[in-house]
């Protein structure tokens, strides 16, 4: 059978529980259901924020995350696997992301998740802007997050 | 070609797309970034920095010795911040 991935990218909030039993509801190959929620933090490098601001590229946005999602789906053993990411305004406490998915066994599930998680960090054109009592400013790329995102092209 | 502007780029050059008619001589990604860059300040501040900037065509990463003939939207944006 083939699996295809489900992404979406929206301005709406996103039910984790929900998107966990879309892929899991009903089914008996499923046997691990990996998710990953990345979610708006109170502080920035100690200080607080009042909200993030994410910017998009509509258009490639969906196309690198379906390029990773296809490419996940080739390198393991998946049964589903959906991805979710929003842009516009998120204030903390409030759900960024979402990667979740699901194979027989939970070794495929956690490294094709945390795989992705590497990649929407480096490669997936989002751009976060912080707000906070100072005013405005972009967030800047972290070394750290290119060396997670390479570690998957060794062999 | 359409050429698009995202996060601080956008900012600095003042807007987030616009279409341009490059002459031949400029063939590459960096040929481009440097042409727009002699047009005025704006975009001399954008790309003051050219190893920072990345680039995509028709929606996918290239790097600056890409070809950008044939190409129908380019784009130019700070690396990214998301996940």
């Amino acid at each position: 059978m083939t699996v295809s991935a489900t992404i979406r990218i929206q301005e709406a909030d996103f039910d984790v529980a929900q998107e966990i039993a879309a892929l899991s509801k009903g089914r008996t190959d499923v046997g691990a259901v990996v998710s990953f929620s990345g979610i708006c933090r109170g502080s920035e490098k100690g200080e607080p924020i009042a909200a993030l601001t994410l910017e998009h590229y509509p258009g490639m946005a969906e196309a690198e995350i379906s390029r990773h999602a296809d490419e996940a789906l080739a390198r393991w053993p998946l049964q589903g696997l959906t991805v979710i990411h929003r842009f516009g305004r998120i204030e903390p406490g409030e759900n960024i992301v979402l990667v979740v998915t699901a194979s027989a066994h939970r070794q495929a599930a956690f490294e094709a998740a945390e795989f992705l998680m590497d990649y929407l960090k480096t490669n997936a054109p989002f751009w976060k802007r912080e707000e906070s009592a100072g005013g405005t400013s972009w967030i800047e790329a972290r070394d750290h997050d290119d060396a997670a995102a390479a570690r998957w092209t060794k062999s | 070609m359409k050429v698009k502007y995202f996060a601080w780029v956008r900012e600095r050059v003042g807007k987030a797309e616009e279409t341009v008619e490059p002459p031949a001589e400029v063939r590459t990604v960096a040929d481009l970034i440097g042409w727009l860059s002699a047009r005025d300040d704006a975009y001399a501040y954008a790309f003051e920095k050219p190893k920072v900037i990345r680039a995509a065509i028709d929606h996918a990463h290239v790097k600056p010795d890409a070809m950008i003939s044939g190409a129908r939207e380019i784009a130019f944006f700070p690396p990214m911040t998301g996940g």
